[in-house]
């Protein structure tokens, strides 16, 4: 009988101890995947976030730094300066990218910076206990916001593609949403093709992934892939932003 | 022999970077060590190497973290407030063993301070400056001769030690000219680095991290971190002593303000005064027993600094009780004269001392 489905040698034996349903599983396999094809485990250095994905370097068969909160893209852009010819990716929550390290990452892309960034946005601190997120939607309940963001007092939610995409340094940006098959495979290619820039020396290049957090959202796992479609994507289209 | 060239302290740090072979700097802009960067812009590229401004002093400690795991020379220079930014940074690379060299151009504090000489981060140095127990191997030089022989010392304490070093300088020490030898009589040993996160080709994956969850695990890191601390007391302290065989009055003091003391030793001597100096090179490992010993010896001490008193607890915990030890210091900016020190030495010489030299042998 044909094999069809194994897993994949950039990952680990470690078992993902993320929630069930959670999209950390999906993007980790993903990159995992992508670093087997390209044939690029043996000379990728990833850099994992503070938050769920701090133990990233548990699952991944490739070199891995942990980083401070926030800080991936500065780590990444000192490899990735000393080292041009290994492939550089940092992997970053809402929280670490868009709030805490937002300085790092718009001048990561304003440098046009050849690094691959993962960005993991489940609107919401999924370790720490599901406080509000820069990018939790406005009315979305969080613990620091327990009758729904109201923009009044904690301003709007932070488009991180759309803001990178003002600028001339990043080569690739793209937002995607894995709530269906077909979502699923954009999902894979982009991150994909996210890579492949990198090896071709286009430069910056970021996926913003829509995520779920089954458990902080107080969901099932299937509920939690409809309310990104109904609510999140409302917020944060799926997209091509920059593609040069 | 190199012929001498005259040159800023800053720029002398770039030279020494460049002999110690170091492969990146990351650094921001900020007065007075703005020679560092721009020096740095220049000759980096022109020895293919690299030079990138940061956006900011975290991030250019976290280029230095990624270049350090990357199993590469890396430094970054900034002044007293871009410091206090890297001290996040310092505490994850100094608990992930990675070797890497800062440059600390002082200035006059707290805040935003001002842009004239200070020495009032010497706490922040050499007892951590950011979270955690951990340590910087510190290092001062007074001279721009020293600025420019100091950077491959500090790169390969930092090597050899798997921990970032600081070289803490001031205003004064950045910025004063002066003739320097741009020789290469020193050795660059390669240490290898088989932990460096570069590519797990032919070998298992490497893993730069600072999170431990166990309790018994994260102690096991502090105890093997301690233990090199230890190893550093015993081998890295670095002194000088001027006049002291017989000095009953020793001025203890680092940097800019060490020289102004020995202008002050000759003053006192001149006068008939038996004052010395110790200059203190390393401040982390800083010269416990050699203090102890001089104290056992009789001699009392003068602490004299640009701070409200930071290295003057350093010297009495060295002393222990054992003899005075006084303190006189300049802050914000202000750079103490040798007649205002000369007035000290004489004040202190003219008390008697607390315990007698009966006493002290008793208490030895």
């Amino acid at each position: 009988m044909q094999k069809v489905y194994s897993r994949p040698k950039g990952l680990t034996d470690a078992e993902f101890a993320y929630c069930a349903g959670c999209f950390h599983s999906v993007a980790h396999r993903m990159i995992a995947e992508v670093m087997e094809e390209l044939d690029i485990i043996d000379r990728t250095i990833g850099v994992c976030p503070v938050g769920c994905a701090v133990f990233m370097y548990e699952y991944m068969a490739c070199d891995m730094i942990e980083a401070a909160h926030g800080r991936a893209p500065a780590v990444a852009t000192g490899v990735k300066r000393v080292l041009p010819d290994r492939i550089v990716f940092s992997y970053q929550g809402d929280g670490d990218l868009a709030s805490i390290g937002t300085a790092e990452i718009i001048h990561a892309a304003a440098r046009g910076e050849n690094i691959t960034v993962i960005f993991i946005n489940n609107t919401t601190y999924g370790m720490t206990g599901g406080q509000m997120a820069p990018t939790t939607l406005v009315g979305q309940k969080s613990t620091t916001c327990p009758s729904g963001r109201d923009p009044k007092q904690a301003g709007y939610p932070l488009r991180v593609c759309e803001l990178l995409a003002t600028l001339d340094g990043p080569s690739y940006i793209e937002r995607v949403a894995p709530t269906n098959p077909a979502g699923f495979n954009r999902t894979k290619k982009a991150i994909r093709k996210a890579f492949e820039n990198q090896l071709e020396g286009k430069g910056f290049s970021l996926v913003e992934i829509l995520s779920n957090c089954p458990t902080q959202w107080k969901m099932s796992p299937i509920e939690s892939l409809k309310w990104i479609d109904e609510h999140m994507t409302k917020t944060f289209p799926p997209g091509v932003f920059v593609d040069r | 022999m190199t012929d001498k060239k005259l040159m800023k302290g800053n720029i002398a740090v770039c030279h020494g970077a460049i002999a110690a072979n170091c492969d990146a700097f990351f650094g921001y802009p900020i007065t007075p060590q703005n020679e560092i960067p721009e020096k740095m812009s220049e000759l980096m590229p022109q020895h293919g190497r690299v030079f990138l401004q940061a956006e900011s002093e975290v991030a250019a400690i976290n280029m230095v973290y990624g270049a350090a795991a990357a199993g590469k020379r890396a430094m970054t220079s900034s002044s007293s407030p871009g410091i206090s930014l890297k001290m996040e940074g310092l505490s994850y690379i100094a608990a992930c063993e990675l070797p890497c060299v800062v440059v600390n151009v002082q200035r006059g504090g707290p805040g935003l301070g001002n842009t004239l000489p200070g020495q009032a981060d010497y706490f922040q140095a050499v007892k951590g400056g950011g979270h955690g127990d951990y340590r910087l191997l510190t290092i001062a030089p007074w001279s721009v001769q020293e600025c420019y022989e100091f950077m491959p010392l500090a790169f390969d304490l930092a090597d050899r030690y798997r921990n970032p070093v600081m070289v803490l300088m001031d205003a004064i020490v950045g910025q004063m000219i002066e003739p320097v030898e741009l020789h290469a009589n020193f050795e660059i040993h390669e240490y290898p680095k088989p932990w460096a996160t570069n590519g797990a080709r032919g070998r298992a994956r490497n893993i730069i991290n600072s999170l431990w969850i166990d309790s018994a695990v994260m102690e096991d890191l502090n105890n093997r971190l301690q233990a090199k601390y230890e190893q550093a007391r015993r081998h890295e302290v670095r002194l000088w002593e001027y006049r002291t065989g017989d000095a009953e009055l020793i001025l203890v003091a680092y940097g800019s303000t060490a020289r102004i003391c020995r202008t002050v030793v000759d003053m006192a001597r001149e006068e008939g005064m038996p004052v010395g100096l110790l200059r203190l090179i390393s401040l982390f490992p800083f010269p416990e027993r050699e203090i102890n010993a001089l104290a056992k010896q009789g001699a009392r001490f003068l602490a004299v600094e640009m701070s409200a008193g930071q290295m003057v607890e350093d010297v009495r915990l060295a002393v222990n009780g054992l003899t005075d030890v006084g303190f006189y210091g300049r802050t914000g900016g202000s750079v103490p004269t040798p007649a205002e020190i000369l007035d000290r030495v004489r004040e202190t010489l003219h008390k008697p001392p607390v315990m007698s030299t009966q006493a002290r042998r008793e208490v030895s």
